[in-house]
């Protein structure tokens, strides 16, 4: 039992109420598994902060500076902020989709302010918005409605279809993923669901399978992700897998792993970073780090519960089911259980837009968290 | 809040359901990553280590040093030296490999041909591999590029050891030489150090003979290296063994000496300690450069040593089979002795009959009456063709096989001819034809089917002079370790025939005999021995008739060889010594001049260092011990 009133439940929340309001185990959760990150890549780079540690460090601060921003802000402002702010990303995507291929070689990310943000990561952030917003509004039975649901699916496809051409397979993936959960959350009805579960689960393995040979699947794979291929996929994936298995139970002691210090790994302090970590801390400290991710996205799931907003309960399980996407997909594949996508491990690879992204969207949880009292009518349009 | 709707309560409670179907999807996915690393750490870690392990370590080879050549007294007669050399590490030059060659060309002499092999070795290794560019440069052209390496991008001076030969020819046919190793050596050996680059391996000489005590064991440096093959940091170092040190029994000093008293000939000469079978000396001139074999001979220098009537790649002393000629006779007359015929007394008129033959003296007017010694110092040739009459071709060969002759005598070193004594036995399997009286007289000169070696005489006359079975050896000590040299065992003849023959053979040097001429005067270091000619060509009856042509009237190529054995001093034989210079008989009897000298020198050298010759490992880095008594 808390001894102070429920601030939330007072129309008006000062400052100081949101900062108490926020959840600190979370940010403090947070605070861990990144720090676990910024020893990888102190490690990889053979115990030195330069090149990747102390950037990361600095990335992390202005993200956690944005985090408590964005968890201050109300919960309506995000939801009139959304339209607008998806407007603007697909904008931002389509110019570098098409600079990209006009100006051959041009960079494939539009450098915003000091940390070169990549306008599919905002993109992802911003869909999740956008379609909360718009699902907002719509019953269960509306969600249904061949309208309602062509326009959710526009608004998934479109920013997917700019993203592929990018092209960035691992993003789109993710884009899919967040905008078909949140149809199916929001009721999607299972007489749409079932067939389209069907015909993806035929048509895929069977074109896999019968359609395409060896050597084009490696194509297709290579053509959709060229990065993923620089030095041969088979051979990444080997090198990642020597890593973690060499770690055995209990790893090989901090900044005691050989796989990434002697470049066998590849990408080694961005997407292949959970090798190291696997590789210096064994199946106890791999297994530990999976319990920190699983307990932030039961925070969030928790937290999406209790809103009472369906906009706010839409966006808080979007983000957190958008950062169990990118483990998913970047933890089975350099553990070889699929195919090289290039997808960062959040909060531990190097890179700034990933952080960013990463983090803008913990402060929307934060938000939703700190304003989970907050009721929006059906029909609301947001506070600005 | 009027706003709300009846619909929001079925919103709610699907998205609480789909939410918490997720969640479960989400619990499932992590077991499902659990498991996956379970399966990768645990149950497979150890295969996954051993992996990682071959990934990141490489087993480098350290050739260890090769052990050096050693004469008795410690005078190395093969070592290693500096190698002064430049390397070039292709990715660290800036401006380009070829621009860093011609940089190399301005400061040292550097051929084409040089050139071409470090580009296409450049091109066969990786971008960081060091490649040789110049070896075994001069000190003053290794200091030059030490100076501008500053403007020497990508260049390495590099200081590796080679191997060296100080006395170059004079010792070659003992030593040998090192040189690369060859596709059939990688076929016979398992060592991996003849894998390595640049490994050198003995050929010939004591240096292939003990090459695999002086080569060492191959040290194993283990490294770590990053995906690129580039060496991160060392993990382990096993320095392997170092090549033993061999030590001979030749005096170098006397080798050279007697190197220089043959210069000029095409000859050999073999000094051995008579009472043990030391081998202080094994020349044979000319010799050749180890040295150029060692950093790759030209093509031009290999055919002048191939292309050289005085053979200078062939070891003349134990390769070079001669006929006898006359110093066969000691063993004509041990057998002679042996079978009954110590009172034979002959009477020379210049020629035996035999049959419808006759066979000539070399003194045309003849000897007259020759006893055994006289017979021996004058050389009768008659007399040893009565000798050979009565006893038949077999007592003869079982008494020079006897004295070590027509056999291997077993020296460490390899190439050694076996020299060749007939037997009945032999002629009749080989021709089909039985011995004949006249093989048996020619034999008893020396001459016909017999073949012995240089080193086969010097036997020969250790035998004689010590009565007991002394074969020849180079090799006392290696790695410290004394080789065994049990005394030889005594020769099945009596005293009363070594004494005989000893007697005629101190009289062909002091008695008057053919070598008076080359008598040592000093008291106490006389020496005995038995002068020998051998025929290369064949003398004709109208030759004979009209006067048998001067020696120094032929060709050179068709001029007898000369030989001599010897011993001394007299009384108490210490040396035993062959000597034959090739078609050497234009002006008389050099290799009795030869003999006299070696001899003279062996036994006026410090007589302290003679017979303490190397009693003990500790002994041989101290100073002799300055006692009085040495016999």
């Amino acid at each position: 039992m808390t001894t102070r009133p429920y601030a939330a439940a007072r129309r008006t929340l000062s400052v100081a109420d949101k900062l108490f309001e926020i959840n600190w185990g979370l940010v403090l959760l947070i605070g861990i598994i990144a720090s676990a990150g910024f020893a990888m890549l102190y490690s990889v780079a053979g115990a030195h902060m330069w090149p990747w540690a102390g950037p990361q460090i600095l990335r992390f601060a202005i993200g956690l500076a944005v985090l408590l921003v964005v968890a201050c802000i109300d919960i309506r402002v995000w939801m009139s902020l959304a339209y607008p702010a998806y407007g603007v990303s697909l904008l931002l995507l389509i110019v570098v989709v098409i600079a990209g291929h006009v100006g051959k070689g041009a960079e494939r990310w539009v450098t915003l302010g000091p940390l070169g943000l990549q306008p599919s990561e905002l993109m992802k952030v911003a869909l999740i918005l956008a379609m909360s917003r718009f699902l907002h509004g719509k019953s269960v039975e509306e969600v249904s409605k061949p309208l309602n649901l062509g326009i959710g699916l526009a608004m998934i496809g479109i920013p997917a279809i700019f993203v592929v051409l990018q092209p960035n397979l691992g993003t789109t993936l993710i884009i899919l993923a967040d905008g078909a959960a949140l149809l199916f959350l929001a009721g999607l009805s299972w007489w749409w669901i079932a067939p389209a579960l069907g015909a993806v689960a035929v048509a895929v393995p069977a074109a896999w399978q019968f359609v395409l040979h060896d050597y084009q699947k490696r194509r297709v794979m290579t053509f959709l992700d060229p990065e993923s291929d620089a030095l041969g996929a088979g051979w990444n994936i080997t090198q990642a897998k020597i890593a973690i298995g060499s770690g055995g139970t209990t790893g090989k002691g901090f900044l005691q792993g050989t796989q990434s210090r002697l470049n066998f790994l590849p990408e080694k302090q961005t997407d292949f970073i959970w090798t190291s970590f696997c590789e210096e801390f064994g199946f106890v400290g791999a297994v530990a780090l999976l319990v920190l991710f699983a307990v932030v996205i039961y925070y969030g799931v928790t937290i999406a519960m209790a809103a009472r907003s369906q906009f706010a309960r839409l966006l808080a399980m979007g983000v957190t089911l958008n950062f169990f996407f990118y483990i998913l997909i970047n933890a089975s594949m350099v553990m070889g259980l699929i195919p090289v996508v290039g997808i960062p491990m959040p909060l531990i690879s190097y890179g700034g837009s990933a952080m960013l992204s990463v983090m803008f969207g913990f402060g929307l949880l934060m938000s939703v968290h700190v304003h989970r009292q907050v009721e929006i009518p059906r029909l609301s349009g947001g506070i600005i | 809040m009027p706003l709300f709707d009846r619909k929001d309560k079925s919103r709610y409670a699907t998205f609480s359901r789909r939410s918490l179907g997720i969640t479960g999807g989400m619990a499932a996915v992590f077991a499902i990553l659990s498991g996956r690393l379970y399966q990768l750490q645990i149950k497979n870690g150890d295969q996954y280590k051993t992996q990682a392990e071959d990934n990141r370590v490489n087993t480098r080879l350290i050739s260890p040093p090769r052990g050096r050549i050693l004469d008795r007294f410690g005078v190395e007669l093969a070592n290693n030296r500096r190698n002064y050399r430049v390397l070039l590490v292709s990715e660290q030059a800036t401006e380009g490999v070829e621009a860093a060659l011609d940089a190399i060309g301005k400061l040292i002499q550097l051929t084409d041909a040089q050139k071409k092999r470090v580009l296409r070795d450049i091109g066969a290794n990786k971008k960081f591999v060091p490649v040789p560019v110049a070896e075994n440069l001069s000190w003053e052209e290794f200091a030059r590029i030490n100076m501008h390496l500053p403007y020497l991008s990508g260049v390495q001076p590099d200081v590796g050891e080679t191997r060296d030969y100080p006395f170059g020819p004079e010792l070659a046919h003992v030593i040998g030489y090192v040189a690369s190793v060859s596709p059939e050596d990688k076929e016979n050996s398992e060592d991996p150090l003849l894998d390595l680059p640049g490994f050198r391996i003995g050929k010939r000489g004591i240096e292939k003979a003990l090459d695999e005590e002086v080569r060492g064991k191959a040290g194993v440096s283990r490294v770590e290296v990053n995906a690129y093959g580039r060496v991160i940091r060392e993990l382990g170092h096993e320095p392997g063994v170092p090549g033993k040190d061999v030590w001979l029994t030749i005096d170098a000093d006397l080798q050279r000496y007697t190197d220089e008293r043959m210069a000029g000939e095409s000859a050999a000469c073999c000094v051995l300690d008579a009472q043990t079978g030391d081998v202080l000396a094994l020349s044979s001139t000319p010799g050749y450069d180890p040295n150029l074999f060692n950093v790759g001979i030209s093509q031009t220098q290999w055919d002048g040593y191939r292309n050289d009537d005085h053979k200078p790649l062939m070891n003349k002393s134990l390769s070079g089979a001669y006929p006898p000629g006359s110093t066969f006779k000691p063993a004509m007359a041990m057998a002679a002795m042996q079978n009954g015929l110590k009172d034979l007394h002959v009477v020379c008129t210049g020629a035996l009959t035999v049959g419808n033959h006759q066979f000539h003296c070399w003194r045309r007017g003849g000897h007259g009456g020759v006893d055994l010694k006289r017979g021996i110092a004058q050389s009768c040739d008659v007399f040893f063709y009565e000798v050979a009459r009565r006893l038949g071709i077999d007592p003869i060969a079982a008494t020079a096989h006897a004295l070590g002759l027509g056999q291997e005598t077993g020296i460490e070193i390899p190439g050694e001819n076996s020299g060749f004594i007939p037997t009945a036995e032999w002629k009749l399997q080989r021709f089909g034809i039985p011995w004949q009286v006249g093989e048996s007289l020619v034999t008893g000169i020396g001459q016909g089917y017999v073949l012995t070696t240089p080193l086969q005489l010097a036997t020969m006359a250790a035998r004689i002079a010590s009565g007991r079975a002394v074969s020849p050896r180079l090799v006392h000590t290696v790695g410290g370790q004394a080789q065994p040299r049990p005394l030889p065992d005594p020769l099945p003849f009596s005293e009363e025939s070594f004494a005989a023959v000893r007697d005629g053979m101190n009289a062909v040097v002091n008695g008057g005999g053919t070598a008076g001429r080359w008598r040592i005067t000093t008291p106490g270091m006389e020496m005995a021995g038995k002068t020998g000619t051998a025929q290369v060509r064949v003398i004709t009856k109208a030759e004979r008739a009209g006067g048998v042509r001067s020696n120094a009237s032929l060709d050179w190529k068709l001029r007898d060889h000369v030989l001599f054995v010897a011993y001394a001093p007299v009384d108490q034989p210490r040396y035993a010594l062959a000597c034959i210079v090739e078609h050497g008989s234009a002006e008389g009897h050099p290799q009795c001049e030869i003999a006299r000298d070696v001899l003279l020198f062996a036994q006026t050298r410090d007589p302290v260092r003679m017979h303490a010759a190397y009693p003990t490992n500790a002994a041989m880095s101290a100073p002799p011990a300055p006692t009085g008594d040495h016999g």
